[in-house]
Parts: structure tokens; sequence; C-alpha cells
């Protein structure tokens, strides 16, 4: 019963309509966290804002804002300070899974799908991992992709978005975590989302809820990467474990 | 994207008729609602506990709103509760129960929306006491397909409401509703089970009972002579001593396949019947428990539809006028009696005299019987056929909910009401029932 003391407080989530931040925000919510909401589309902000705070936020404001406009960040980043008071977790959940086929056919396919996923979470990282390192406290929780751990023919774009993220995550904890900020990555499989929406629904689909509990439950633990629901790890292993001659014929 | 082969099957609960829908297409914010390209018709569904076909819709589009899962406000000195239509009964419990509220009405099963609840003005075993759920909804908003939005209550836009409540999806998509929720001071429930044996006994119960909240009775549809309509009599009441409010817990198990269907047979389901009519030692029995297996006992194990095998099954569900009703109650019984067919559970509830505020809503003052069948291949849909004439003959109706048999003509004598509803139904919508009871489609069989 203890263990919701020690959730984060005052919650920043980029990308707060995103179905995976709505549902971990929830779990925030019922611990009486103060949320400050970033979001493109004011309707459905307001919508997960009610929702939150029905269920229990001690505050929730929103800003709207388009994400990929990274000159905004730094005037969004110090309101959301300015509102909460401090930072102790900032969730970034933003993304785009594009269209493969578009974005291999066309460089300008691709590089919104680059921007949005990799660009703008680094400048947002940029600034959010200084000010954590100068708090000597923090975590920043970013929602990364199996995806990400190789490249396949059916989403390597999206997969090298997410695993460029990964990897510049990686080089943000070895700096930072010894200032004592957690560096979360975040590595979801398929999670039935709006993101998601328009793909069959497999068995290995999980539901956001689920994957919203194993985020606050590796922010608990303090992990440093984590893959949800827990089983991708072993899958990923398997699947950047077969070597490349025989990988590049397989269709995955 | 996703081809038509690649498309799962959207089932109703009975699994039957299974008819393939063009699209499933999600709605997870109001404004997804209306959609852009809208191909033949659509309809709103929920979590697919409707038994026929009131949520089922061939080559149209389904509007699966249980990603409509929002809370938008809730007033804790009122019990005012306002939600997104997919907002699920479970959901709510799991929000208000620790809050010191519950349901005003449940059915059966907690896995049903918001929005399906008030499609199809749902009841439970409170109903001689509380009405239908609709009584207990303060206002609602209805999106049409053009995109114009209808706040309605049983004071503004009544008609609308009328409408809606009760209307089975097919006056526009429901995004959120206000309900007045209930206050509790602890999670359970003072049960209490008597056995009866015959109808008379039953309804001396029912009538002795009305100041109990929770009354229903599970009838033995398979024993005949001495033991014909025995049952046991459950009452309960949310206690009045205050415990902690703790909501209740997951589905542990899951039917994990489908059952051959020879499983169902008259011996097993006499030995079912028997076992349970005396898994209550003595005459009556009183205990305190939890309100979850009092009132979700079969939620407990996931798709236990399953158990039916692949056809599915059907249900019958009908409610009988006090004049007549006890009559026509045992014409019933001892038709499914006869026909060996009836299955595990039935349920008799005595309905109250509350108006329910829909057109098309089911209860009416009188005595409800509801049980399922398996689908037998010339016997099932020959009962069920048999079952709703006697109905129709002393003056009842059956559920729609429920239903995937009535004729077009049967519907229309049940629901009069069917033409004044029918002026309100969205262009844009229909659904597998409204093409049956308005002699559209066929029944099979």
């Amino acid at each position: 019963m203890g263990e919701k003391n020690k959730l984060p407080k005052r919650v920043l989530a980029l990308g707060a309509t995103s179905g995976i931040a709505e549902a971990t925000l929830r779990l925030f919510a019922e611990s009486g966290a103060n949320l400050f909401l970033v979001g493109r589309n004011a309707a459905k902000l307001e919508a997960v804002r009610a929702d939150l705070m029905a269920r229990g936020a001690a505050s929730a404001d929103v800003y709207t804002v388009d994400l990929n406009d990274t000159a905004q960040h730094p005037a969004l980043l110090e309101q959301a300070v300015q509102t909460l008071g401090a930072i102790d977790l900032a969730l970034l959940a933003h993304g785009v899974l594009g269209d493969q086929e578009a974005a291999q056919a066309d460089y300008a396919v691709a590089e919104v799908v680059l921007y949005t996923n990799f660009l703008s979470a680094v400048s947002l990282i940029t600034w959010l991992a200084n000010y954590f390192e100068k708090n000597h406290a923090g975590v920043l929780a970013v929602i990364s992709s199996v995806a990400g751990d190789r490249g396949r023919k059916s989403n390597y774009v999206y997969g090298a978005s997410k695993g460029a993220l990964s990897i510049f995550l990686d080089g943000v904890r070895n700096r930072i975590d010894r200032s004592g900020v957690q560096v979360l990555t975040i590595k979801p499989g398929f999670v039935a989302t709006p993101m998601t929406s328009h793909l069959p629904k497999g068995p290995l689909f999980a539901q956001p809820a689920q994957v919203a509990k194993g985020i606050v439950r590796a922010i608990e633990r303090r992990s440093d990467v984590v893959y949800l629901p827990p089983f991708w790890e072993l899958i990923m292993l398997i699947i950047c474990s077969i070597p490349e001659r025989i990988f590049k014929k397989l269709n995955l | 994207m996703a081809s038509t082969k690649q498309l799962p099957l959207f089932e109703s609960w009975g699994r039957y008729p299974r008819l393939q829908a063009a699209e499933l297409a999600p709605i997870h914010w109001s404004t997804d609602f209306p959609r852009q390209s809208v191909a033949p018709a659509q309809l709103p569904v929920g979590l697919g506990r409707s038994y026929g076909d009131v949520c089922l819709l061939e080559n149209g589009v389904l509007l699966e709103t249980s990603g409509l899962d929002r809370f938008l406000a809730f007033d804790p000195s009122t019990g005012i509760l306002r939600c997104e239509a997919g907002v699920s009964l479970a959901q709510i419990l799991d929000f208000a129960v620790p809050r010191g509220f519950f349901l005003p009405v449940t059915p059966g099963t907690k896995f049903v929306t918001v929005g399906g609840a008030i499609a199809n003005d749902i009841h439970g075993k409170n109903h001689h006491v509380a009405g239908s759920f609709g009584c207990h909804v303060r206002q609602l908003e209805l999106v049409r397909s053009d995109g114009s939005s209808i706040i309605c209550s049983p004071e503004r836009n009544a008609d609308w409401f009328r409408a809606t409540v009760g209307g089975c999806g097919l006056t526009g998509l429901i995004t959120w509703a206000e309900i007045q929720m209930r206050p509790i001071v602890s999670p359970r429930i003072d049960y209490e089970g008597i056995q009866f044996h015959g109808i008379d006994e039953l309804i001396e119960l029912f009538k002795s009972n009305s100041g109990i909240e929770y009354t229903v009775a599970w009838i033995d549809c398979v024993s005949t002579g001495a033991n014909f309509a025995r049952g046991i009599y459950m009452l309960g009441d949310h206690s009045d001593v205050p415990a902690p409010l703790v909501a209740g817990g997951k589905a542990k198990l899951n039917f994990p396949v489908d059952l051959p269907a020879v499983f169902l047979n008259r011996h097993t389901m006499r030995a079912f019947n028997e076992v349970y009519f005396h898994k209550q030692f003595g005459k009556r029995v009183k205990s305190l428990v939890h309100y979850e297996p009092f009132f979700y006992p079969l939620d407990a194990v996931l798709h236990w539809n399953r158990m039916y095998g692949k056809d599915g099954l059907l249900q019958f569900q009908c409610a009988l006028p006090w004049e007549g009703g006890k009559e026509g109650m045992i014409e019933l019984l001892r038709a499914i009696t006869r026909s060996g067919l009836a299955s595990f559970l039935a349920v008799l509830k005595a309905f109250g005299d509350i108006p329910s505020p829909g057109m098309l809503s089911f209860p009416m003052p009188g005595l409800m019987l509801a049980l399922d069948f398996p689908i037998r291949e010339g016997v099932s849909f020959k009962l069920l056929d048999n079952l709703a004439s006697i109905t129709r003959e002393h003056g009842g109706r059956l559920y729609s909910a429920k239903d995937a048999r009535m004729t077009a003509e049967q519907f229309q004598a049940f629901y009069p009401q069917w033409q004044e509803f029918s002026r309100y139904v969205d262009p844009g919508f229909d659904s597998a029932f409204w093409q049956r009871v308005t002699g559209r489609r066929p029944i099979d069989g």
C-alpha cells in the first residue's frame, strides 16, 4: 500500500492523448498527482483532463501545441515547471506509426516519422535532462518501441526512429543517472491503442492498461529499460540473435 | 488497409446469427464520429453482450465504442456520474465502490457499456424498487450521423430521450451519459436463499418480499412431477454495516475452447439442476457475501458462452403481465420441460410497476422468465417459436436484446410504439435486428 506514495507527484505528459500515456496517467491521477498535459488536439486534451480529474488528480492543466514545432519547446517546458512548481516525472509519449510503404517510397514521408519520433523527442529530452541533472532528481520516462531493436522490412522507418531514440536515451542515462536521475526507456510491443486501431489484432496485442501498470512498476523499481509486456524481452532477444545472413531473408 | 478476410467476426453473446460486418470502426474520441466515409449503414456496438442480432449489421460499419472510456465528472456529494458511453459497468464499479457508490441498476454481467445499458434499457434484480437503467439516466448526448448533437433528458428533448433509451442504438451514437449512482457503506450483500416448489409458492415469495431491494429466482426447467418448477428464491440488500469498500476481483477463469455440443444433454442438465437445487442445504440459508458473486457469478468465467459449442446459443426472455401471467408462466415452463432442451440457468423475476422511460423498453409489471437453449437442428427454433406464441397469447412480450427469432409481426404486436419510434431512427443507422423486425431480413428455419 505504501508503494503508491513513492510515485512521482508532479507529472508532465508530452503526448498526453496517446493511448499508453492516457492509461498511465490514470494511475497517477488515482494517486492524487498534479498533472500537466500536452497535446495537439484541444478537444481530446479536454476529455483526458476531465477523466483524470474525476479519477482523483490533484490538478490537471492542459497545453495545446504541436510538438513537431521544436521552437515552442522551451516556452512549453518553462510553463510546465511554473504550473507544477517542479517536474518530478516527464513522460514522453508522442509519436507516429507512419505508413511504411509510403515512407519507403517517399523520403518526405519518412522525414516526418523521424522528425516526430526522434528529433522532437531529442529537443525535449535535451532540455529535460539538463533540468533534472541540475535538480539531482527526477524521472525521465520515454516511450520507445521493440521495433527499435532491429530493422525489419515491415516497419524500418518507424523502427529506425525508435532505435535512434533508444540509443540517445542510453547515452543520456550514462550521463545523468549518476546525478540521481532515472532515465527509463519503455519498449512496448503491440498495444491496442488509437495508433494501431487500423491493424488486425493478434494474440500478441496488449491492452494499454496492462502496459501502464508495467510503466508504473518500472518507475517504482527504478528500472533503466523495460519491455512491456515483459515477454517481449525474450522475443526481441531471439530476434536480435538471428544472424543477419539469415535474418535478411525472413519476412518480418 | 485490412482486407475483408482479415476482419474478425464481431459476435453477439449468443454467437447466433453470424453476420459479417464490412468494417469495425473503433471510436476512441467523440470527435471520431461522424466518420468521413460511411458505407451502406452503421451501428454502434459495445462489448457484445446482447445475445441475438441487436449488435450486428451485415455488410455495415460497426462503431466500436469501448474506446470511449472516460469519466467526465463525478460529484461525491450527489453521486452523479457523467461518463463516456463506452465505459463499462465493471469500470464504473472499480471507480465508484471505493468512493461509496454503487450502480443504480445492474444486469447479470458487468461487462456491458453504459451506451449498451441505455440502448437496451437493461434491468436488474431490483426492478421492482428501482425500475430499469434508463430511470437513472439524468441526461445524455446523442450524435446523429449528420453531425448534429442532441442533449436529451426526461425533461429536455424528451421524445429523443424516450426513443434512445431502449432504442437499440438506432437513434444515433450516444457519446456520454449522466447517471445517478446510489450510495453504499459496504460492498457486501445480506443474502438469503429460500428453496421453493412451484409457481404459487414463488409468487407468494415475491409478494411478501417486495421491500427487499434485490430479488430473483433460479428455477429448474428440467425436472418434472413433484419437482416441477422448483427452485431457489434469492434475496439481497446492500449491507448497512460499514465495511472496507473494496471493488470486485477480475475474472479468474477463461473458457478456452468451444465445448462439443454433446456435453450439453438431458442427463448432464438434469444432474446440474439437481446439484444446484441442493447446493443449499436446508430450506433457508442466510449469509453476507461480496456483491461480485451475488450479481456476477458468471463473470468469473470469461467466454462462458463457448460452453454451448461453436453453433452458439439462443436465449428466450419474456415478460408476462400479472393478469394471466401465472398461467402463462406455467404453460411456458411445461413446454420447456417437455422439450428437454433447457439448460443450466433459468431465471424468474417479478417486475415492478415503475414505468420504463423508453418507447421500446422491455419491462412491464408482472413476471419475467429468461433462459438459454443450445441450438439443436430442427427443435430449438420450433421451441422458441412456440414460446413466443405462448407469450403473445398471454399479453406479454420478448426482450429484443436477447432475441434472435421473433418475426416482424410478433415484434410489432409486442411493441406497438415501434412506428412512433421509427421516426427517430438515424437515416445512416441500421441493425440486423431492425432489418428483421421491420420485415427486411428473413428468419432461419
